[in-house]
């Protein structure tokens, strides 16, 4: 299936930049005349795939984080969030909900829990040493019909 | 983003405001413990009306300041929760803390 419009993005793995990522991934969605809670949705399963690239995939480091937002017919939605970090050994343990492996810093363990809450379908590709890739899919309500 | 924070008896109050996320909720963190830990407080009240966004670092920061206050024999209170941040609230099982207030709302039942 061959998108309508598509959006690529590259950053550093900043925490400053996890406001960045949400605010762009949300002013290209935009176009789709999204409800209010349905792109508070997405800003925050961004946000919470950028966080894990910053704080995991690239623990003590800085690299590159890649997101790719593309818009399908009928109001479907997919965005790529990639990172060429450390990768995860145990995916399934990982999207365990309060399963962490940072114990200082307040890390709640729901990064994993949300992003499956607020969107359609999570789905992680990870190598260990080679990076991972979270991909959401998401259909919106579709209150402009034309788009 | 340094939050205002307000000591009154001997309560403290943090006015929690725009967009929590790992990296502002750094500075909230460093704010609100070195205060408790001086005035060790019998209530920390997390004040939630200003927060227009909140992924899971906000979870993280509620729960990392339970247990901290735990320690104290003292409580936490995330009051003036706005409705936008209810459905990830309740997500992570602080709803059955007890510790919610929404907004305009008193929590009687576990004061």
């Amino acid at each position: 299936m061959k998108p309508q419009n598509e959006m690529n993005l590259c950053f550093e793995s900043k925490s400053s930049n996890e406001s960045f990522a949400r605010a762009t991934v949300a002013a290209f969605i935009t176009q789709l005349d999204p409800t209010i809670s349905e792109l508070s949705d997405i800003k925050t399963a961004v946000s919470e795939a950028v966080t894990n690239c910053v704080v995991h995939a690239y623990k003590d480091t800085i690299g590159k984080i890649y997101i790719t937002a593309r818009i399908f017919d009928g109001g479907l939605i997919t965005i790529k969030i990639r990172d060429t970090g450390c990768g995860i050994p145990d995916i399934e343990k990982a999207m365990e909900p309060l399963f962490t492996t940072s114990e200082s810093d307040d890390r709640a363990g729901l990064g994993f829990a949300v992003m499956q809450s607020f969107m359609d379908n999570v789905k992680v590709k990870s190598s260990v040493g080679k990076g991972t890739t979270v991909t959401f899919t998401k259909k919106l309500s579709r209150r402009v019909q034309n788009v | 983003m340094y939050p205002r924070i307000s000591v009154r008896d001997n309560e403290v109050t943090v006015y929690l405001s725009g967009e929590i996320d790992h990296h502002t909720a750094r500075e909230i963190r460093e704010a609100t413990d070195s205060l408790v830990q001086t005035k060790k407080p019998s209530v920390l009240r997390l004040d939630f009306s200003g927060v227009t966004f909140m992924d899971s670092s906000g979870i993280g920061l509620v729960m990392g300041r339970y247990r901290i206050m735990l320690l104290y024999g003292g409580k936490v209170r995330a009051v003036n929760v706005p409705e936008s941040l209810e459905r990830i609230m309740n997500l992570s099982g602080l709803g059955s803390l007890g510790i919610i207030e929404k907004r305009g709302e008193k929590n009687e039942t576990t004061k």
